[in-house]
């Protein structure tokens, strides 16, 4: 015979209530402190580079009197090289989760490839720069003078800094190609790309996995092909996910310094780029470089007006991104 | 086996079998499906009645581990041979799921997709009317073909399913436990809407509700766990007649066991 429990249960709701309470409070300072280091951020950044947030800040280059000093070329260099990474992360990142989801077989050789994609998203972004520089910039010294295969197929290669091969595609005069690339803004932005597509791959799969399985049934049972049923369907349900995903990759990007310092942005760039082939800076290399000067002007109050010129831009691309989401989103009943 | 003269036959399975990888889901089952009758298949759980229902318009080559023997003929061709190419065949055998699964697009685009995708070249208002015409759903929805699928109410999602499968003009619907998420109204619904389709279309029918498949079908197939693997849990055809002799005189004593709800 099982005797009754009753007494032995201690409610003790004393401890208990008090145990709550305590960690209600203890999660509330965790918030605090995130919230208050921000703060002091923000306003500290006020109040050094409000003042110095003025029309020349956009209009002028980096100069020797720090009142006449601004950022355009930084700021433009930094949005032309955004635009390089988006348009070559979103086909390349979408097609890359598309097969993963959708076509791949579910082999070794897919698992291999799976956790290799996720170790990329957490390689340092100095080791992208070092790649993106063999890769891109110099081309593995396959186009310089002694190279095997310049002398193989006797190319007309150049010497010194605008050197290697240069043609033009199809003889269409803007249609320009240097090989290698050089520290131009287009090894920028594939360097950057490289950097940013192993996020934009792993966010894209996550909104193709979140599109649900019936609708592809949907699809299929009416006679839909494969890709019918992915460019229909699929892609434009996940489209919004796919967006977020970039948007967000891409405003880490445009926060990143060391590997386009290792691409040659580490530069005094008074232009702006006129061509994919031009040298360019980015805004996070503009503030380091005045930040490293010793006037005060340059390294307390021109660098606090770039990080909020920097941190607007990267807050506005976050605030798209919430837009897109709450604009796109399906409530699925 | 089956007592109704004249009777044309759809759709035939000859000895049809199903394996996910190594495990057999059903062993070799032998239908013939009458044109223009509603035909049930009930049974219990995991008996394989959804897996039978899926090999009539190859959605099981969806399933990367499945392997189907033995033959389906449909319009006097194994559906299942080398030269027939499933999406032909998916067009022109509808599936409504057990779960309404609309795309999340307006009511119009719902019913269009299909015929988009095959190249529709007819008029595509009247295809999208006449087709919420047969589902009876035109009523409700005539004055909002832009609103969201999604925001209908369920059993209103379902007859949309079956409008959107209706518009690729099939010859036969399927139906895997359409109503099974529904309330009995809308069950009701269906069962009403099933009748007035099976003048022009042929349909098959998976449920779990007895009651249901003696309401609506003509004829009913009773699908089971092999006696003799029970282990294996493979599914085979145990009895199939008319549904009024299956509910009121079955041949075999498991058929009268399951109905009268004895096991399942």
């Amino acid at each position: 015979m099982i005797q009754s429990k009753k007494e032995q249960f201690r409610e003790n709701l004393e401890k208990r209530h008090s145990a709550a309470k305590f960690f209600y409070f203890l999660l509330l300072i965790c918030l605090l402190i995130g919230f208050f280091t921000l703060s002091v951020l923000i306003i500290d950044l006020a109040i050094e580079g409000g003042p110095w947030l003025r029309s020349q800040l956009f209009t002028n280059y980096h100069s020797r009197k720090p009142e006449e000093a601004g950022m355009k070329s930084a700021i433009f260099g930094s949005l032309i090289n955004l635009g390089l990474t988006g348009l070559f992360s979103f086909p390349l990142g979408v097609g890359a989760a598309i097969y993963l989801e959708e076509y791949a077989p579910k082999n070794k050789l897919t698992s291999f490839i799976n956790i290799n994609i996720n170790n990329l998203a957490g390689v340092p972004s100095i080791v992208y720069g070092m790649l993106g520089l063999v890769v891109f910039g110099r081309m593995f010294g396959l186009f310089a003078p002694d190279s095997w295969l310049v002398q193989l197929l006797n190319l007309p290669v150049g010497k010194g800094a605008l050197g290697g091969l240069q043609f033009n595609l199809f003889n269409i005069p803007w249609l320009e190609i240097r090989l290698p690339f050089g520290r131009t803004i287009l090894a920028g932005g594939l360097t950057m790309t490289m950097l940013i597509l192993p996020v934009v791959i792993i966010a894209s799969r996550e909104a193709i996995r979140s599109v649900p399985n019936s609708i592809r049934d949907a699809a299929y049972a009416l006679g839909a092909t494969k890709w019918q049923m992915i460019s229909t369907q699929v892609l434009p349900i996940a489209f919004p996910g796919i967006l977020t995903g970039i948007i967000l990759s891409l405003s880490r990007a445009i926060g990143e310094t060391a590997p386009l310092i290792i691409m040659g942005a580490f530069t005094y760039v008074p232009f702006l780029p006129e061509s994919l082939w031009d040298q360019f800076t980015v805004m996070p290399i503009q503030i380091y470089n005045w930040i490293t000067l010793p006037q005060a002007e340059y390294r307390v109050h021109l660098a606090a007006a770039g990080i909020i010129v920097l941190l607007a831009v990267l807050l506005s691309l976050n605030a798209i991104a919430v837009f897109l989401r709450k604009k796109f989103e399906i409530h699925w009943s | 086996m089956l007592q109704e003269n004249n009777l044309e036959n759809i759709i035939t399975t000859k000895d049809l079998s199903v394996f996910y990888g190594t495990t057999q889901a059903i062993h070799k089952i032998n239908l013939n499906i009458p044109r223009n009758r509603i035909t049930a298949i009930i049974g219990p759980s995991g008996c394989g009645k959804s897996t039978l229902i899926r090999c009539f318009n190859r959605m099981n080559d969806l399933v990367p581990s499945a392997r189907v023997d033995g033959e389906v003929v449909y319009s006097d061709q194994n559906i299942y041979g080398t030269e027939v190419d499933p999406v032909h065949i998916r067009r022109q055998i509808g599936m409504v799921f057990q779960k309404p699964n609309p795309f999340p697009k307006s009511v119009y685009e719902n019913i269009a997709f299909g015929a988009k995708i095959n190249n529709y070249k007819g008029n595509m208002d009247e295809l999208v009317e006449k087709s919420l015409r047969q589902a009876a759903l035109w009523d409700e929805v005539k004055d909002e073909l832009d609103k969201s699928g999604l925001a209908l109410s369920g059993g209103q999602q379902q007859r949309l399913c079956i409008a959107r499968a209706l518009a690729t003009e099939p010859e036969l619907i399927l139906m895997d436990e359409p109503a099974s998420a529904l309330d009995p109204i809308a069950t009701l619904k269906i069962e009403e809407l099933m009748q007035d389709l099976k003048e022009q279309y042929t349909i098959i029918i998976v449920t779990h509700n007895m009651q249901q498949a003696s309401r609506a079908s003509d004829y009913t197939a009773f699908i089971s766990i092999d006696r003799t693997r029970i282990e294996e849990r493979v599914g085979v055809l145990v009895e199939y007649d008319q549904t009024s002799k299956i509910f009121v005189n079955p041949a075999e004593k498991e058929t009268e066991d399951y109905i009268s709800g004895r096991f399942g």
